[in-house]
């Protein structure tokens, strides 16, 4: 790993003077945990190798710190030379104010029309036709994480999915193991509502929510059997003292916790811990009910700079992303899915293969990221947070969530 | 800090306020030494030491202990095995994304923006004090008060108009824009400190000054800044530490190869790689509060001293 | 105050001009930072302003929804509890300690660098620092269960009910410690013939200190107001590393909504009428204020 880098750095120090273009991008990005931060390392040295240097612009402490930042450099007029959004609506309005580069020429030499699937990935790049993000990876929120040893220790069968589990927590709370790990931030939290609402609740019915922001449907029976769910992993999390989701996604890997509802990102710190899918720990995709995905993920973006030679530097840095070994290479580290379906993920675990299976068959929805805007998804996250850490009523709760659903756009 | 001696005899010496504040401690004389009142009074005053002392100390002593001895000992016991692994992979190997040099980075970088800006801010709030102080003209007061408020304002709330600001004179994202921020919010609180010192230098002094001829800048420079060292050492502080610990700012109006120490640490606490590593954070920590602090021990006496010429006069 | 300025004859606009051209900076940052940015804030509260300023005006329609928003609320009922606490205790922990400092101690630096340097360090170092103490499974409450009561709960991290007390205990270990000083530093200016007078006149001590010392450190009062003060309503660095607001919204304050609706949610007309809300409560507290001590006023 270490001689890898070496030569790349080598590479790019030998290349740079032969290389008229070649420059400095400083890349923003908020991937810091340990199976991030080994999938950023495969990202930088490809992008090294084209002769350009990946400045790396790490911030920690997830998205909701990093971005602000992010933002204010842009609007005050000291642009990165790339930096990560999620997929959605995060980088729209810096898209509409023309702060953003126009990627459509390397779209269009890369094909990306053609490989990246599922299409939404771009479309939530594209802004009047143009494309402005170089989409980098595929995330989906709705699985469950469990552990074997947990359950072996309770003395139960490891559950099929989410209702088995619910079943089982009893006895882990008698073998003092704690059924459910949650974190304390708020978008946890948040997260957890939404995989619930799309595993229990159908496609249908989170499309009618959070699609189409209907109101009658945030506020019907049906939702409230989501509710009602969340009371019960409520009940299930109580006396969780972490904040970050992957301190909790290590309780599930050392047994501590008996699982976790988390993105299909958790799976890069099992793996960081030298642990197997199937063996240490089980997964389950649509929380074992729904084969469902929703499709969301990172993407890339470009701000609008002067300098030439960084122009191309973007260039070659949104080739060097969709790029087919990068990708595989990229998403094994982070356990994520790739972008586009013709490339080789033989050497990915069950767990992967799991979701890249549901992708392929069409099981897909977009992400909520995509579908309302990060005023709303706060919104969401300040009632959620309030709804986990207290004795609100699930009524209550659906009563405030169908109002924020409601004045949503 | 290595004139702080030096510094000292000259402000025993000057100013007639610095003076009147130095002559010790007032109330009754102590009896015996173990008089009721004595055990009362030293009683009470350790019980608070203990309190102020107790976080420096679990700090010292977490980050001196091995991850194992963490999770199964409690946080006041002292360290069975010593070992100096946390400080050292704090200071150069704990990981930001693909950055694995831990605060050293850091450190160099806040030293830059902090001396500048240091510098800066107590230069044009001293003069900014003097003005008040000694040459008011209409509406001074005015604008006086309007910058005391502003020392209220939550930084949130400002830092969109000062991107702003920033963005059309073109300096977002530099040193020089950093510096004119940390200049701008230091003013408030310095000018207020400089304005009260001066106001309380004897009026007679400016007055034959200014039959002699001199002028602004003159008085200022040959009559002034000598006779208010102690002051100057009280904005010094306030400002090393403030700028020191900034974490907004530095985050805001930076990029990741000038992150300042703050930042870093921040990074470092929050990038968790599996098990949070409390005794790195706690290294983390306390070399990050290692300046401030240094400064703080050094010059405790001058600070109380400068404080009270400064602040008492509201 | 010195009114040492030989008072201005009238249409002088060049006299002190060395003192005007010195004032400059100051009155940039009075006029286009503090009062332009707080107008420039206030006039886009009434927008719908999302990512980037726009001038789309939308009437009261953010101060409505800020008003409905429980975390709101919360936020506002917190950064009260905090407050009045916290200005209550580091005057009367700051007093009775500068009091003790005062009575002509052995080892007064010793005991003066130990209660300041807390100051020192950065918010961010005292929230980490006391969410480590209080860490309920490796802090105080693991040691107290230690000891033998295994019952005992104080868990000022992750109970909803008393986490804002958890935070004021950091900022009051990290605060204090400047009051005490700005008290010692006003006790010492007090003539030490009022104490021998009151000695003479055989008034007990605490008398003295409540009835006639107290009412002459005015200034350094409004002072330590005026700083204690400023920091209350900043109060943002502390929370985001000791609790990140949680567990829930239970510890939010009103700066982390600003900084969380303007940035995170990308929603700058609700942070802007948030920081208006919070001006508007700062304006109504200081301005009296700073106009009996700094306006309309002409006594020297």
């Amino acid at each position: 790993m270490r001689i890898r880098a070496f030569a790349a750095v080598m590479a790019a120090t030998v290349a740079l003077p032969c290389i008229v273009q070649a420059a400095d991008l400083e890349v923003t990005h908020w991937w810091t945990s340990g199976g991030e931060a080994a999938a950023v390392k495969e990202l930088a040295n490809a992008f090294n190798a084209t002769g350009n240097k990946w400045v790396d612009g790490a911030i920690a402490g997830s998205g909701s710190t990093a971005r602000p930042i992010m933002i204010s450099r842009i609007t005050g007029g000291d642009p990165m030379g790339a930096t990560q959004f999620n997929h959605g609506r995060q980088a729209e309005e810096l898209v509409q104010s023309g702060l953003m580069r126009d990627l459509s020429e390397v779209a269009e030499k890369g094909k990306w029309k053609e490989v990246i699937k599922p299409a939404s990935l771009l479309d939530s790049c594209t802004f009047e036709g143009k494309i402005y993000c170089a989409p980098v990876n595929i995330h989906s929120w709705q699985w469950l994480w469990l552990s074997n040893a947990a359950f072996e220790k309770a003395g139960v069968p490891v559950p099929k999915d989410w209702n088995e589990f619910v079943a089982a927590a009893p006895k882990l709370k008698e073998a003092g193991i704690q059924p459910l790990a949650l974190g304390g931030q708020p978008w946890q939290a948040n997260n957890l509502f939404d995989a619930l609402a799309l595993s229990l609740g159908g496609k249908e019915l989170f499309e009618k929510v959070y699609k189409d922001k209907d109101e009658e449907a945030a506020a019907g029976p049906e939702m409230a059997k989501i509710f009602a769910a969340a009371v019960q992993a409520r009940e299930l999390a109580k006396g969780n003292n972490v904040q970050d989701w992957n301190q909790a996604t290590n309780l599930v890997i050392t047994g501590k916790a008996g699982g976790q509802i988390m993105g299909d990102w958790a799976q890069g710190e099992f793996q960081q811990a030298g642990q197997t899918a199937g063996k240490e720990y089980t997964c389950l995709a649509g929380l074992g009910l729904n084969e469902v995905l929703a499709t969301g993920g990172d993407a890339i973006y470009f701000p609008l700079l002067k300098d030439e030679a960084k122009i191309k530097a973007q260039d070659a840095l949104a080739e060097t992303i969709v790029d087919p070994k990068v990708q595989v290479a990229f998403n094994l580290k982070k356990g994520s899915v790739p972008i586009r379906g013709d490339v080789d993920m033989a050497s990915a675990n069950d767990c992967m293969k799991q979701g890249i299976a549901i992708i392929a068959k069409g099981g897909t929805t977009t992400s909520v990221d995509q579908l309302v805007t990060a005023d709303t998804q706060k919104q969401k996250e300040d009632l959620m947070a309030e709804f986990f850490s207290k004795e609100m009523t699930p009524e209550a709760a659906q009563e405030r969530f169908a109002e924020i659903i409601g004045s949503a756009d | 800090m290595a004139d702080v001696s030096t510094l000292k005899t000259v402000a025993a010496g000057s100013g007639a306020a610095a003076n009147r504040l130095s002559a010790g401690p007032r109330g009754r004389k102590p009896k015996r030494v173990l008089s009721r009142r004595n055990i009362m009074l030293y009683g009470i005053l350790g019980l608070a030491a203990l309190y102020y002392l107790l976080p420096l100390y679990v700090m010292v002593v977490t980050s001196l202990k091995g991850m194992p001895e963490i999770r199964l000992g409690n946080i006041f016991s002292p360290p069975v095995e010593i070992t100096f692994e946390p400080w050292v992979k704090a200071w150069a190997e704990a990981c930001t994304g693909l950055n694995c040099d831990g605060l050293s980075r850091g450190f160099w970088n806040s030293v830059k923006i902090m001396i500048p800006s240091v510098v800066v801010s107590i230069f044009v709030a001293s003069v900014t004090g003097y003005s008040l102080a000694n040459w008011r003209f209409k509406g001074s007061e005015l604008f006086f008060s309007i910058l005391i408020i502003g020392a209220f304002i939550p930084y949130q709330v400002m830092i969109y108009p000062i991107v702003i600001v920033l963005r059309e004179l073109g300096i977002y994202g530099t040193l020089t824009g950093l510096i004119i921020v940390h200049t701008i919010f230091g003013m408030p609180i310095l000018t207020l400190l400089f304005r009260n010192y001066f106001a309380s230098l004897p009026e007679e002094l400016f007055k034959a000054a200014r039959i002699d001829g001199a002028g602004f800048w003159q008085i200022y420079g040959r009559i002034m800044l000598p006779m208010s060292l102690p002051i100057f050492v009280v904005a010094m502080i306030l400002q090393v530490t403030g700028i020191w610990n900034d974490f907004l700012f530095g985050v805001v109006f930076t990029r990741p190869d000038t992150y300042p120490m703050t930042v870093q640490l921040n990074n470092i606490v929050n990038s968790v790689q599996g098990v949070k590593e409390y005794n790195v954070n706690m290294a983390a920590t306390l070399l990050t509060g290692a300046v401030p602090l240094i400064v703080y021990f050094l010059s405790g006496r001058l600070f109380v001293r400068g404080i009270a010429a400064g602040a008492v006069k509201g | 105050m010195a009114q040492s300025t030989p008072s201005a004859r009238p249409s002088q606009l060049f006299r002190n001009l060395n003192s005007k051209i010195a004032s400059i900076p100051m009155i940039f940052v009075a006029l286009v930072i503090f009062l332009g940015g707080s107008v420039w804030t206030v006039v886009y509260s009434f927008t719908n302003s999302r990512l980037l300023p726009r001038t789309n005006f939308v009437g009261l329609d953010q101060y409505e929804r800020l008003w409905a928003s429980a975390r709101w609320i919360v936020s506002i009922q917190n950064l009260a509890i905090y407050g009045i606490l916290s200005l209550i205790f580091s005057l009367v922990v700051g007093f009775v300690l500068a009091a003790l400092m005062d009575q002509k101690i052995r080892f007064e630096n010793v005991f003066r660098s130990i209660f300041l340097y807390p100051f020192a360090l950065s918010f961010i170092v005292t929230g980490l620092v006391w969410q480590w103490i209080l860490n309920p499974e490796f802090g105080i409450q693991a040691i107290v269960r230690s000891l033998g009561w295994e019952t005992f709960e104080f868990n000022p991290v992750y109970d909803p009910d008393i986490v804002i007390y958890g935070i004021l205990i950091a900022g009051l270990w990290q605060g204090t410690g400047l009051v005490m000083c700005l008290m010692l530093a006003g006790l010492r200016g007090i003539d030490e013939d009022i104490w021998k007078a009151s000695r003479v006149d055989g008034i007990p001590m605490w008398r003295t200190y409540i009835f006639i010392v107290i009412p002459m450190m005015r200034p350094v009062f409004v002072t330590t107001l005026v700083i204690i003060g400023a920091g209350i309503v900043k109060l943002y660095d502390l929370v985001v590393a000791q609790t990140s607001g949680g567990p829930g919204n239970s510890s939010e304050v009103p700066a982390k909504y600003v900084y969380d609706y303007m940035f995170q949610a990308q929603n700058l007309g609700q942070g802007f009428a948030a920081s208006t809300m919070m001006l508007l409560t700062v304006a109504i507290i200081i301005i009296p204020w700073a106009y009996l001590e700094f306006g309309g006023r002409k006594r020297g």
